[in-house]
């Protein structure tokens, strides 16, 4: 069903005329011509399509756009301020935490929403917030690293 | 496209210094591709704005050599770093390359890279004694420009000299390289030069591109590998409001302006196919390959297989197998084409670029000529995006609708269309004399491929075959196969070095201390030396109950010794890798920082294939078809990781496979140590390891 749907991405107020059930991702990627949050699996299995929505990591291939009404959506595009990179784009920036690049948005948003709520995580803390999140590159380690390190620049998620 | 036009297009018209050069391709490819243009496969140049540019028809997927072609490209040419642009994968702009694997492109594309840039920086040196009246051997080239040693006001820069000037060199003969001890590029760790677009978000991969009217395409797939399409209707979908429906021939497809509309398409479909006639499943897969199995060719041999019969007192007979394994990138198989007033446009997510541009003009009945592939990030590779299917089916589809078409894989089409490694068997005889010395070793490889089974221990009487290659042949695979990282070479490690262990185990020696007694080369004396340093390697017999494994191996120019510790669960068969250290010789080594992300990425990697990623299918159908039941190494799985580069100054050698190859055979050998039970298949799933404490 066609619908009227409102809410906030990256800062901005959006309105959009759609089809309430289709999946956040592909809303995004195509009519919002957000290509941060990427295809990886379809089926939550992956974390590719990480999002932030109010403040809250969530898995847009399977989230039908009408859940987000009125909520605040965040995609890799909006975590950097007015040209600021955020603490952990930085940090996996030096700890060379990335490869490929494909699973990183999510990675970063995943990592994101896990400083919210544990702003000191141990690191098995963090290994079990992110281990639903997959690389195939293989840079769990790194990943780890500059999870800890952006930790310590973070206050509860924001900078 | 003729010279001027070429030169027009690399943006050397207002001045520049061009250095072509070609690096072990066959020429008559570049050559037909570029028209008129001399022979060569790559160049450099430097232009009148001072940004130094090198082409190179290789790609980057995650493997990181955009980073370490420009720290060698730097160096040769004493410019800064961030002064160079590499161009990668451009068929119009970049010369003809045969594709991106085999850990290739720092060996054979890097010194011929670093010859180039000498020879630039020989016509700037030469330019510059003209422009600044100082003789040769005064002047120094530094940070892009070059001035005289005893007056070093009067300099001038490399962008200052090129002005206005056109100068193309060919290379020939080798150019006089600058000495690696005067490196200040090369060998120290740089991070990524990619990162801060992959970290925002702005990487463009090929599912990324947006062209106004573009389609995404959803098409009909048969159920099996062998199922035929017998009837189909598509009224369903053509009711749908703004699919476009295309039906040629075997491709069937529905189109609309968003992917899930699409998707949603297809569902409305109605097909019925004949069932595959396949008759095989991953538990008859090898019994079935057995039978089909070519005699094959001799790897190596030497001294006489009977003689090592005659000499051994002991005989060991072991047979190792492992299933189909799938490369699983992140990014599935994505392609965008546009096809318009005669010509293609084609982004897509490959390791072979020029591949994809002669493939999709054969298939469109255009001339290469008229198909450019252009340059995007490759959400990994790993091997199987040299094959890209899904960029003949967005370039049929384009020129059908006349709009641009976007292909991008499910993960399910991903699993069911990917080049798999090949399921496999090896058989080992071997044989040690009284004195513990081994004096046989007969090896049968079947369907990996030989790499990898040539014996570097030392031993008299041996002889490696390999029958089938890792391609297979006629009604071998039921499945597709293709290069897997470091194709051939994990299945062969795991059976000589699970043999190693068995023999060693057997007379009663240490693991690292019966390999030291066979191994004459000193490079990988010295690499097993220093793992077994690095893991402070405690002397035992195996099965010691610590968990702790060795293997060695040789893989592109590199040699590894891997050493793990593992846990291993008893009562349910899981495995826990808690430390693994890798020891590697790869000759010079370019990004030290690069050459460890590969390893930690190659030795996580390595975890799947070892412990848990197999193929289940039947009947020509994929069972694993998504990341929840095919598992691939997650944060969990991650041991601790420490790599020893072994600082050498040889020739730089391959960095993104070698890492790998040694990932299964060492933790065969470590849960042997941990259990006393020996796994003969890979993946060594908790299953299998508790029937082989059964038997043992």
């Amino acid at each position: 069903m066609i619908e009227a749907i409102q809410f906030k991405l990256n800062g901005e107020q959006v309105r959009l005329s759609v089809d309430g059930e289709r999946m956040l991702l592909w809303v995004l990627r195509t009519d919002l011509g957000l290509t941060g949050p990427k295809y990886g699996c379809g089926q939550e299995q992956c974390g590719a399509c990480t999002v932030l929505v109010n403040g809250e990591a969530v898995l847009s291939c399977q989230m039908p756009v009408k859940e987000v009404k009125g909520k605040e959506v965040v995609t890799i595009e909006g975590l950097a301020g007015s040209g600021e990179l955020h603490p952990l784009q930085k940090a996996f920036i030096e700890h060379d935490a990335l490869q490929c690049g494909f699973c990183t948005p999510g990675m970063i948003l995943k990592a994101h929403s896990l400083l919210i709520k544990t702003p000191r995580p141990t690191r098995e803390q963090i290994i079990e917030g992110m281990d639903r999140n997959l690389c195939r590159c293989g840079t769990y380690p790194r990943i780890v690293q500059a999870i800890e390190a952006a930790s310590k620049e973070v206050k509860g998620g924001t900078k | 496209m003729n010279r001027r036009e070429f030169l027009k297009r690399i943006g050397v018209l207002g001045g520049g210094v061009i250095v072509y050069f070609t690096y072990g391709i066959p020429l008559a490819k570049a050559q037909t591709a570029r028209g008129d243009l001399p022979a060569f496969n790559a160049f450099l140049r430097i232009g009148a704005d001072g940004r130094i540019a090198c082409y190179t028809g290789k790609i980057e997927m995650g493997q990181g050599v955009i980073t370490s072609l420009a720290q060698m490209a730097a160096d040769e040419l004493n410019a800064p770093f961030d002064a160079i642009d590499m161009t990668m994968g451009d068929t119009d702009l970049c010369p003809w390359d045969r594709g991106t694997w085999g850990s290739m492109t720092t060996r054979f594309f890097g010194p011929k890279l670093r010859e180039a840039a000498a020879e630039a920086r020989a016509v700037l040196l030469e330019m510059a004694a003209e422009s600044l009246h100082v003789p040769l051997d005064r002047l120094v080239a530094e940070d892009g420009a070059i001035f005289d040693r005893t007056q070093k006001s009067n300099r001038i820069t490399y962008a200052q000299l090129t002005k206005g000037k056109v100068i193309e060199r060919h290379l020939k003969g080798k150019a006089v390289l600058e000495d690696v001890s005067k490196f200040t590029v090369v060998g120290k760790p740089f991070l990524r030069s990619d990162a801060l677009d992959k970290v925002t978000g702005k990487a463009e991969y090929a599912g990324d591109i947006r062209l106004p009217g573009m389609l995404y395409a959803a098409i009909l797939r048969p159920p099996a590998h062998g199922a035929v399409l017998k009837t189909v209707n598509l009224s369903g979908a053509k009711q749908m409001l703004g699919v476009v429906v295309v039906q040629d021939g075997d491709l069937i497809a529905v189109l609309h302006e968003h992917p899930d509309k699409a998707l949603e398409a297809l569902t409305k479909i109605r097909a019925e196919f004949e069932p595959s006639k396949s008759t095989l499943d991953d538990k008859n897969i090898h019994d079935h390959l057995l039978s089909v199995a070519s005699e094959g060719s001799i790897v190596k041999q030497g001294g006489s297989l009977e003689t090592g019969r005659s000499l051994a007192a002991d005989l060991f007979e072991s047979t190792y197998v492992n299933g189909y394994v799938a490369h699983a990138p992140m990014e599935t198989h994505t392609a965008l084409a546009e096809v318009k007033d005669g010509k293609a446009t084609i982004w897509a997510s490959t390791q072979t670029p020029f591949g994809v541009r002669d493939q999709v003009a054969g298939t469109l009945g255009m001339s290469s000529a008229d198909v450019r592939v252009k340059p995007v990030f490759v959400g990994g590779g790993f091997g199987g995006k040299s094959a890209s299917r899904q960029a003949l089916e967005a370039a049929r589809l384009a020129k059908l609708t006349g709009r641009p078409v976007q292909v991008a894989w499910s993960r399910e089409e991903e699993f069911f269309y990917d080049t798999f490694m090949p399921a496999a068997i090896v058989k080992v005889r071997s044989g040690v004399n009284a004195s513990g010395s081994i004096v046989l070793w007969d090896y049968t490889v079947c369907f990996a491929g030989s790499d990898g089974a040539d014996l570097f221990y030392n031993v008299p009487h041996h002889k490696e075959i390999s029958c089938g290659s890792w391609q297979g042949s006629g009604g071998s695979h039921p499945v597709g196969t293709g290069p897997w990282r470091a194709p051939a070479t994990n299945t062969n490690s795991f059976a000589r070095e699970s043999q190693m262990d068995i023999m060693a185990a057997k007379v009663g020696k240490d693991p690292v201390e019966f390999r030291m007694a066979h191994l004459e080369d000193e490079r990988m004396r010295r690499v097993l030396e220093a793992a077994a340093r690095k893991f402070g390697w405690k002397p035992s017999r195996a099965p010691s109950g610590r968990g702790c494994g060795v293997a060695c191996g040789i893989r592109s120019g590199a040699y590894v010794a891997t050493m793990a510790a593992v846990e291993v669960d008893k009562s349910t068969g899981r495995v826990q890798v808690k430390r693994v250290v890798h020891a590697q010789d790869m000759g010079l080594v370019i990004n030290p920082e690069g050459a460890k992300q590969q390893v930690e990425g190659c030795i996580v990697m390595g975890l799947g294939y070892a412990l848990r990623e197999e193929i289940r299918f039947k009947n020509g159908e994929i069972l694993d078809l998504n990341f929840d039941t095919y598992q691939i190494p997650r944060f969990s799985w991650t041991p601790a990781i420490e790599t020893v580069l072994i600082e050498e100054d040889s020739a730089p050698q391959g960095g993104g496979e070698p890492p790998i190859v040694c990932v299964g055979a060492v933790l065969a050998n470590a849960v042997f140590d941990a259990v006393g039970a020996r796994v003969y298949r890979f993946p060594m799933t908790p299953d299998r390891i508790l029937a082989a404490m059964k038997g043992a």
